[in-house]
C-alpha cells in the first residue's frame, strides 16, 4: 500500500524541502520504488503570481522538438516569462524523461478565464502532443516525481533547495498501471494536487462523469480523476469545501436519516446531484487545494489549504497531528515523528470526514 | 561486567536509524544468544515493523521505547512486550499468548485475529479493533481499550473477550461507532457505556449485563489498571460502572444466507 505524508505551516512559513523527503522515505516500505513524487507551494517567490507549467519531454534526443510545440501552444495564449530545464543532480536515476519549466503569463485579455483556459491547455498538451506530459499547472508551486525511491527523486531534483509552507509527498506501490514518471503521484491540475493510497473502484463511474464536463483521463491512473472531481466541485461549482467532501464521501443514508431536517435535505441534494462524483473502493487521500475555496460560511477563504480524506469505512490508514503553526496528515505516524518528534496532538481522523489545515494568512 | 558465568539478563539494543529487517534479525539473534535473557530494550524505535514477531519465549520482557510500526508481536507466543509510545496498525496481530502492553494509542484493526494472549491499549484504538478474534479450549484472547474504539469494533469476532472502557466518558453516555461487532459468531464485547442497537452490525446483539458479567470482566480491569497505575478509585469506579453486553445472535448468524430454511 503506498505512502503518504503531507504537512502545511498555518502561518505560511517556508520549510526546506529536505524535510518532506525524509519523512516519506520511513515510509518506503508501502511503496516499491516504482515511483515517488513531492510537491512544494509557494517555492517560487519570485514569480508568485505566475504559472509554473512543470513538463516531461521524453527523453530522446529530438526532446527540444517536442519543447517547441509546447512552446507554441503556450505562446498562443500568453508570453513564457521563463523556460528552463528543471536542474537535475546526474547518476541518481535513469533520465526516463526530460522535466522542463516554463514561467508563464496570460495575455490580459484572458486574465478572466486564465484557469479554465490553463485546464485546456494542459488536456491538449498531454492528449495531442506525443511525448509531452504536463505534470504541474499551478501558481507559486511545483510538483517533482520519477519512477524511483523517494530518496533517489528528492536528490535528483534536488528538492532541498527548494522551500515552501506547504509539502505533499507520496511513495508509490502501483495496482493498475505500470510505474512510469507520470504515473507517480502527486497528480496536480491548477492548484490541485493529489496525493492517494488505494483504489477508487468507482473509477469507470466518476471518470464518465468528469468527461461529460471536459476533462479528458490520460494518465490510466484512477488518482487522476480525483484532481478533476476537486477542480469541477469546488472552483467550477463553487461548492463549500466541506459539502464537496460529503460529495466524495458521502454519509451513509441512515446517518442521512437521523440527521436535522435541514442537514437531511443539504445531504440528499448532494447525493442525488453528485452521484456520479461518489469515490467507491479503499483510498486515503491528502489534497493541496487552489487559493481562494469559497468555505460553508460562504466567506471565500483566501489562500491555499490541506485537505486529509479516507474513505467511510476506514479502508486505508491515515492519521493528523499538530505541532504550532504544523498540521500533518500520514500514513503512519512514525512518519511525522521523524520530522517533528514532539507533537502537541495526534489524532486518528473519523472515516471520511475530513482534516483540513487552513493558511491563516494570504500567502 | 557480568563473569562469564552468569549469563545476561537485561541488554538493549538501539534501533536508532535501523530498518525494521536489521532490528528483527538482531532481537533473534540476540535471544538465540541469551538463553536466560529475562528483560530486552529497545530504544529509539521508529516505525520499525514486526517487532517481536513469532517470538516463541516464556519470561521475557521487551520494552519498547519508541513509536513501533505495524504488526506488533504477531504471531508471538509467551513474551510480554511494554511499548511506550503509539503503536501504528494491528498489534497484537494472530499473536498465541503474551500480553502487549501499550502506554498510548494505537492503529487500525488492534488485536487483529488473536488467537490468544492479551492486548492492553491505554489510549484509543483504531478502526475493526480486535476483528477476528477467536478462542479455542483454553487459549482466551482478551482485548482490554482504556480510551475510544471505532467503527466495526470487534468484526467477525469468533471467541475472546474485548473491553472498551472509554475512561474519558462518562458511563451514562452513549458512546460513537457504527457497524459494531457486524458478524460476530463467537466471544462477548463489553463496552462502558450506552450502545443503541442501531449502532450494532448484523450478528450482533445486546445482552443483559448481569452480576455474573460484572465478576468476568473485574480481573481484566485490576489488571489493567494495575498495569497503568491507575488509582483504586478509578478502578472501583470503572468495576461499578454501567456496561453495554454485546453477542452474537447465534452461533451461525449467516446459516441461511443463500440456503433459505428447506424444512
Amino acid at each position: 500500500m503506498c505512502g503518504i505524508i503531507g504537512f502545511m505551516s498555518r502561518t505560511g512559513r517556508l520549510i526546506s524541502g529536505d524535510r518532506i523527503a525524509t519523512a516519506l522515505n520511513c515510509l518506503k516500505e508501502r511503496g516499491n520504488g516504482e515511483g515517488s513524487g513531492y510537491v512544494g507551494y509557494g517555492i517560487y517567490p519570485d514569480y508568485k503570481d505566475d504559472y509554473a507549467i512543470h513538463v516531461f519531454l521524453d527523453a530522446t534526443k529530438d526532446y527540444d522538438k517536442i519543447r517547441h510545440e509546447v512552446e507554441e501552444v503556450l505562446v498562443k495564449y500568453g508570453y513564457i516569462l521563463k523556460d528552463e530545464e528543471i536542474p537535475t543532480e546526474e547518476g541518481i536515476i535513469k533520465k526516463e524523461q526530460v522535466s522542463w519549466r516554463f514561467f508563464y503569463r496570460f495575455d490580459e485579455k484572458y486574465k478572466s478565464v486564465e484557469e479554465d483556459m490553463m485546464v485546456d491547455i494542459v488536456m491538449d498538451i498531454n492528449a495531442k502532443i506525443d511525448g509531452a506530459f504536463v505534470f504541474s499547472s499551478g501558481k507559486n508551486m511545483g510538483v517533482f516525481k520519477a519512477a524511483a525511491w523517494p530518496l533517489e527523486v528528492a536528490e535528483y531534483f534536488k528538492i532541498d533547495q527548494y522551500k515552501g509552507f506547504q509539502w505533499l509527498s507520496h511513495a508509490r506501490y502501483p495496482t493498475n498501471t505500470k510505474g512510469w514518471w507520470g504515473g507517480a503521484h502527486p497528480f496536480n491540475l491548477l492548484g490541485w494536487s493529489v496525493v492517494h493510497n488505494g483504489e477508487i473502484t468507482s473509477y469507470g463511474a466518476n471518470k464518465r462523469y468528469v468527461e461529460s464536463f471536459g476533462y479528458k483521463c490520460k494518465l490510466l491512473t484512477d488518482t487522476e480523476v480525483v484532481a478533476y472531481l476537486f477542480d469541477l466541485l469546488i472552483r467550477k461549482h463553487k461548492i463549500p469545501v466541506e459539502y464537496a467532501m460529503s460529495a466524495l464521501a458521502p454519509r451513509f443514508w441512515d446517518e442521512i436519516e437521523s440527521m436535522s431536517e435541514e442537514d437531511k435535505k443539504i445531504h440528499e441534494a448532494i447525493r442525488m446531484t453528485y452521484g456520479g462524483a461518489t469515490m467507491n473502493g479503499p483510498f486515503g487521500i491528502v489534497v493541496g487545494t487552489q487559493e481562494g475555496m469559497a468555505f460553508m460560511n460562504g466567506e471565500v477563504e483566501e489562500g491555499n489549504t490541506m485537505v486529509g480524506l479516507t474513505d467511510r469505512i476506514k479502508l486505508r490508514p491515515l492519521v493528523a497531528a499538530e505541532k504550532d503553526d504544523l498540521l500533518f496528515v500520514s500514513s503512519e505516524e512514525s512518519a511525522i515523528r521523524k520530522i517533528c518528534p514532539e507533537l502537541d496532538r495526534v489524532w486518528m481522523p473519523d472515516a471520511g470526514r475530513m482534516v483540513i489545515a487552513k493558511l491563516e494568512k494570504k500567502i | 561486567m557480568a563473569s562469564l558465568g552468569e549469563r545476561m539478563k537485561e541488554l538493549k539494543i538501539d534501533a536508532k536509524d535501523m530498518d525494521y529487517r536489521e532490528l528483527n534479525e538482531k532481537i533473534h539473534e540476540v535471544l538465540d544468544e541469551n538463553k536466560d535473557l529475562e528483560k530486552l530494550v529497545l530504544e529509539n524505535v521508529l516505525g520499525q515493523r514486526f517487532i517481536g514477531n513469532g517470538v516463541s519465549r516464556k519470561d521475557l520482557t521487551i520494552i519498547v521505547n519508541g513509536v513501533p510500526g505495524g504488526d506488533l508481536g504477531m504471531f508471538m507466543k509467551g513474551p510480554k512486550v511494554v511499548v511506550n509510545g503509539n503503536a501504528d496498525h494491528a498489534p497484537g496481530n494472530t499473536m498465541d499468548e503474551g500480553f502487549v502492553v501499550i502506554h498510548g494509542s494505537s492503529g487500525d484493526v488492534t488485536g487483529h485475529s488473536m488467537r490468544g494472549g492479551k492486548v492492553y491499549v491505554q489510549g484509543n484504538v483504531g478502526y475493526r479493533s480486535g476483528i477476528h478474534m477467536k478462542e479455542y479450549k483454553y487459549k482466551f484472547p482478551v482485548l482490554v481499550i482504556g480510551g475510544a474504539a471505532k467503527d466495526f469494533l470487534g468484526e467477525y469476532m469468533a471467541g475472546g473477550i474485548i473491553l472498551n472502557l472509554n475512561m474519558d466518558q462518562e458511563d451514562s453516555e452513549n458512546i460513537e461507532g457504527r457497524m459494531i461487532a457486524t458478524g460476530i459468531h463467537g466471544g462477548v464485547i463489553y463496552v462502558r457505556g450506552i450502545v443503541k442497537s442501531s449502532q450494532l452490525g448484523i450478528a450482533a446483539d445486546i445482552k443483559e449485563f448481569t452480576e455474573e458479567d460484572v465478576e468476568k470482566i473485574t480481573p481484566y480491569i485490576e489488571e489493567f489498571c494495575a498495569e497503568f497505575g491507575y488509582s483504586n478509585e478509578i478502578k472501583e469506579k470503572l468495576i461499578n460502572s454501567k456496561y453495554t453486553k454485546i453477542a452474537p445472535i447465534s452461533s451461525r448468524p449467516f446459516q441461511k444466507l443463500y440456503t433459505p430454511d428447506l424444512r
